[in-house]
């Protein structure tokens, strides 16, 4: 309108530039709750940790560069790092497969014609709704050695329960048993999923005679495997970041038995101020965290089968 | 046909059913015992706890253990201090996610894609990594000993949440936009009297979630929070531990009443926990 002079094709393009400029300009304007959050929040506090952790500061007085120092002592001269690794190591490989396995054939069991549907999933996600500090001092007393009431009903049956927590060899199996008590929250996720297999290559299978074992193989488990990549995935990053109980349930004891990773990182940073060195501990479970999730993706690629995808 | 075929057949075998339904009350019966292992031994009287074989049923039921275990630290300033958290983090999560998740879903600038990516790829970013100088930095402001390191982060939008809202976003069809941008409805307006309106079930969800996370939060508190004066529910629980690590029945009775509001959230909002579950679960 302002240059009727203008051939009407170039008038629309030029129109059609300026709302695209101005959708733009809402689009940041939009986002920038979140790109002011990661610059200040998350890419700034993770740069500044990574220099941290080439320095010894104890909050008080200016941080001092000392090299690659916390890496040397990490690895050559501090056991507990060495233990807390090893802990947590153990726990993700037992609790991991322990809960895929368990949510995956809880949700096929649910995938039946059981009656009570509702209920039975109310039950088993009533877990996942409470957690932190009640539902570990909950189960301090479900586990207590003499009174518990685990130990009580193995007495019931003429057997005596060992200290759960408090024996050693005991402890760390006893928080991934504990950790089993959240696994309906995943069953649900796979339910979901199991809901999404269309039902007619089950048919196309019984008509060709497959074995319910072949059906589980070979359309059950690749129509799911995206859904078991994704609870695999935030089940060993969940695994990994392990805290509260450590802290409420044994402090990380006994022996050591229960140090788990991010409990001695933050011992190692508010108890005793060492924090050039806990900095040097995350950036080190950073990259074992991007290392795992990078293998469980590059795998992917061979047993996680989506729609579509031509093979 | 065994559980392996899981077909939704009319009438599948009965050793199917029969396994199914043990294994489902097996499963059960472990998510409730410890449930009513709390509440039983909750309203005990102290000398109950230590009898074997233990008594599921207390006798005389023991109501002022609640009352006792409230009132012996002071609860109600905890309660304030976490709802306090819970209202604030709810207002700035749910607004500050929903624009930003909305940006993402609806609108068009260069570099949208890196940057969803980049937002998703932080949700693999350990929480530790960013928590010393992010602790430093609130240090610095003098924030710590108050609400507001818990508090303020949450005006930022977040990673998960925005991908939960995203999703659902994309879901609503187009056309109600299109016709508010003919009458010339600006961005914000058809964000705010279009979208938000159509988006109650997952703004619900993301309010309770949100709730769970921040009545339940224990290490943020932990690290800011050292004056009893602004202690949360979580870390009153943990300071009664400590103190009160024999008297059971009144950690029981203290640890009930934390969880108890959640429980109750879940179930009279049941179906929005369901709704969470398949936006964030399914289809990545």
């Amino acid at each position: 309108m302002a240059a009727p002079a203008v051939p009407a094709p170039v008038r629309t393009a030029r129109k059609r530039d300026m709302q695209r400029t101005r959708e733009a300009a809402w689009f940041y304007a939009c986002i920038s709750p979140w790109m002011i959050g990661f610059l200040v929040f998350t890419i700034g506090p993770m740069l500044v940790s990574l220099y941290l952790s080439f320095t010894r500061w104890d909050l008080l007085s200016a941080p001092s560069w000392i090299g690659v120092r916390n890496y040397v002592k990490m690895f050559t001269d501090d056991p507990l790092f060495w233990t807390s690794l090893k802990v947590t190591g153990k726990y993700a490989l037992w609790r991991v497969p322990a809960a895929l396995a368990a949510a995956l054939g809880i949700a096929m069991l649910m995938n039946q014609d059981v009656k009570g549907i509702r209920v039975w999933r109310t039950i088993l996600y009533l877990p996942n709704v409470v957690s932190g500090v009640a539902v570990a001092v909950l189960w301090m007393w479900v586990f207590n050695k003499d009174f518990g009431v685990i130990n009580s009903l193995l007495a019931f049956i003429g057997i005596q329960g060992p200290g759960w927590l408090s024996d050693p060899g005991w402890s760390l199996f006893s928080m991934t048993i504990m950790s089993m008590w959240t696994v309906g929250g995943m069953s649900i996720i796979f339910l979901a999923g199991l809901k999404n297999i269309p039902q007619y290559l089950y048919e196309a299978a019984d008509i060709d005679g497959a074995s319910s074992w072949v059906k589980f193989t070979r359309i059950t488990l690749p129509q799911l495997s995206p859904t078991i990549f994704y609870n695999m995935i935030m089940c060993v990053i969940g695994a990994f970041q392990t805290f509260t109980e450590a802290y409420v349930m044994t402090n990380g004891g006994p022996l050591n038995s229960t140090l788990f990773y991010n409990f001695y990182l933050y011992r190692n940073a508010f108890r005793e101020f060492k924090m050039g060195y806990a900095s040097a501990m995350a950036w080190f479970l950073f990259v074992i965290i991007v290392v795992l999730s990078l293998l469980v993706i590059r795998s992917s690629a061979l047993w996680v089968y989506y729609e579509g995808e031509k093979k | 046909m065994t559980a392996w075929a899981f077909r939704r057949s009319p009438r599948g075998s009965l050793l199917g059913k029969v396994v199914a339904y043990a294994v489902l009350i097996f499963v059960s019966a472990f998510v409730l015992i410890p449930f009513l292992w709390m509440i039983s031994s909750a309203l005990k009287p102290e000398y109950q706890i230590f009898i074997f074989p233990p008594k599921w049923l207390p006798q005389p039921i023991m109501w002022e253990n609640f009352h006792k275990a409230l009132t012996h630290l002071p609860f109600l300033t905890y309660f304030k201090n976490t709802m306090t958290i819970v209202v604030w983090t709810i207002i700035a999560n749910t607004l500050s996610n929903a624009i930003v998740a909305y940006g993402f879903a609806r609108l068009r600038g260069p570099g949208k894609d890196v940057l969803f990516i980049l937002a998703l790829s932080t949700m693999m970013l350990p929480g530790v990594v960013t928590m010393i100088p992010t602790f430093a930095l609130f240090n610095k402001l003098g924030w710590v000993n108050t609400l507001k390191p818990l508090i303020v982060p949450f005006f930022f939008a977040n990673a998960p949440t925005i991908f939960l809202l995203r999703q659902f976003f994309l879901t609503i069809p187009g056309d109600l936009e299109e016709a508010a941008k003919i009458d010339g409805a600006n961005v914000l307006r058809i964000f705010w009297s279009i979208f938000l309106p159509l988006s109650k079930p997952a703004l619900a969800t993301i309010i309770i979630f949100r709730f769970l996370d921040a009545w339940n939060d224990f290490m943020g508190p932990l690290i800011y929070l050292n004056d009893q004066r602004f202690y949360t529910l979580a870390l009153g629980i943990n300071f009664f531990r400590g103190e009160h690590q024999i008297q059971w029945n009144l950690l029981m009775a203290a640890s009930v009443t934390v969880m108890l509001p959640c429980l109750l959230i879940f179930f009279v909002a049941q179906k929005y926990f369901i709704e969470g579950i398949q936006l964030t679960g399914m289809k990545g």
